[in-house]
């Protein structure tokens, strides 16, 4: 079947079997391997994009049923060579190690930003508890999305 | 790489043309809502549906509202909006106790009401708490709408009272005054399914129980209605010596089996406690809204 989705604002089209997952149709397109595929049981939240600005794991939505859809992936937060708040978080606060779960954490974190730009440890934890980390302890995790959200709230200040 | 097995996709652009479609197809086919269900189960090829029909364009179908001394939920109705509904809160907090441990925050963006009653799975929350609050399941086929109760829509293991060419449209719940309702629920670590857990819901009237309702999760083929406890509650006083009562019968009604989430004497344990935990809390909040 033809399908034809949104992905980081450009739209991708391809002939792909019905049964393609979103995780796979994404990988399969040139520059975007970003998205990491880890347990492929929606556990792990490795794959975690957005769609339609909703954090979700593409490894358990078929890549048909994001045609209409708005999908952003880990490719979308650097802007003309400027990092997300979320990606200076992780840099600063070193909370990443082997880097497997990171595409999936920072869109997860992203999300949580949009939605509640001030949240509390716990807010982080419960949002990220999707996601699985088998490095840092979630430790470093925690204190990133607070740095990104504190460096935010600081940015939107001076404007 | 888990793939599911070659199937033929179409997506619904009316509950109508959905019903159709099923009608057509017969038993090979299956409607898909949010997936978290049922993609992981074709991807261990323990579902193999030759036919989907997508419905995630059917918003019709996604609603949380009160109307006629009832609360109705569309099938669509994401677990998300579930948990982030106050309207149902006020009504039935059941709902929200249990949202708030139904997977993570990520794979409830994503899965429906629907969806979880038709898993049928006996260790999903929904289905007791569904049973607890004495909902109804309203199914839709080519001749029309009919209105199953929850343990009549209950029949086995991932399997219910959704015919072929027929689906879950709509759970509606009746508003009775002096109402309270909780959900416990025990897993391993977030996100988990329960190793058990339970629903309850109680009608207060006059200082007795009117009413009551309880399920449970995990400790049995499917859900567990729990009658004979209800049965006993039917107008009493609430007490902890009565709820520790109900939790006894929890403990023996259940039928858990051992494996990785525990033993057998653990869970019953568990079946119980939770039970009494459940009405208790269920009863404070009843007593809360009558005051």
């Amino acid at each position: 079947m033809h399908v034809s989705i949104s992905i980081n604002g450009e739209q991708v089209s391809r002939e792909i079997e019905p049964r393609q997952l979103l995780i796979h149709f994404i990988r399969e397109t040139p520059d975007l391997t970003g998205t990491h595929w880890g347990c492929d049981t929606s556990n792990c939240g490795a794959c975690v994009v957005l769609m339609d600005d909703q954090p979700v794991k593409s490894c358990t939505i078929l890549a048909a049923m994001c045609e209409g859809h708005e999908i952003r992936t880990v490719e979308s937060l650097e802007v003309n060579g400027r990092l997300d708040p979320v990606q200076m978080g992780f840099h600063e606060q070193h909370a990443l190690q082997c880097g497997f779960c990171t595409p999936g954490m920072l869109m997860t974190a992203r999300a949580l930003l949009d939605e509640n730009p001030d949240p509390t440890d716990q807010e982080i934890r419960t949002a990220i508890s999707g996601a699985i980390c088998r490095c840092t302890g979630y430790k470093n995790i925690v204190s990133a999305v607070r740095w990104a959200a504190e460096y935010e709230a600081a940015t939107k200040q001076e404007v | 790489m888990q793939t599911p097995a070659s199937f033929e996709y179409e997506r619904a652009t009316s509950v109508e043309g959905a019903i159709a479609s099923l009608q057509k197809l017969g038993s090979e086919a299956r409607i898909i809502a949010g997936g978290h269900s049922l993609l992981p189960m074709m991807k261990l090829r323990l579902a193999n549906p030759e036919h989907l029909i997508d419905i995630n364009d059917l918003t019709e179908l996604s609603y949380i509202r009160e109307q006629d001394d009832e609360i109705s939920i569309g099938a669509l109705t994401r677990h998300v909006e579930l948990l982030k509904s106050d309207l149902l809160a006020q009504h039935f907090p059941v709902f929200r106790d249990a949202e708030n441990v139904i997977a993570d925050p990520v794979v409830r963006n994503r899965g429906t009401i629907g969806g979880s009653l038709c898993q049928a799975d006996a260790a999903e929350d929904l289905s007791a708490v569904c049973s607890a609050v004495k909902a109804k399941a309203v199914i839709r086929g080519a001749d029309g709408e009919r209105v199953v109760a929850m343990e009549d829509f209950h029949i086995g293991p991932y399997v219910t009272a959704v015919g072929d060419g027929e689906m879950l449209t709509e759970v509606r719940i009746p508003l009775r005054p002096g109402g309270g309702s909780a959900h416990e629920k025990v897993e391993r670590r977030a996100g988990d399914w329960a190793i058990a857990a339970a629903s309850a819901a109680i009608w207060i009237e006059g200082g007795t129980i009117a009413d009551a309702g309880i399920a449970l999760s995990a400790v049995g083929l499917t859900t567990i209605h729990l009658s004979r406890a209800e049965e006993l509650l039917r107008g009493k006083p609430p007490s902890e010596e009565l709820f520790a009562q109900a939790g006894e019968i929890a403990s023996a009604d259940c039928a858990p089996r051992a494996d990785g989430r525990g033993p057998i004497d653990y869970k019953r344990h568990l079946a119980g406690v939770l039970t009494t935990r459940a009405l208790s809390r269920a009863t404070a909040r009843a007593l809360q809204q009558e005051a």
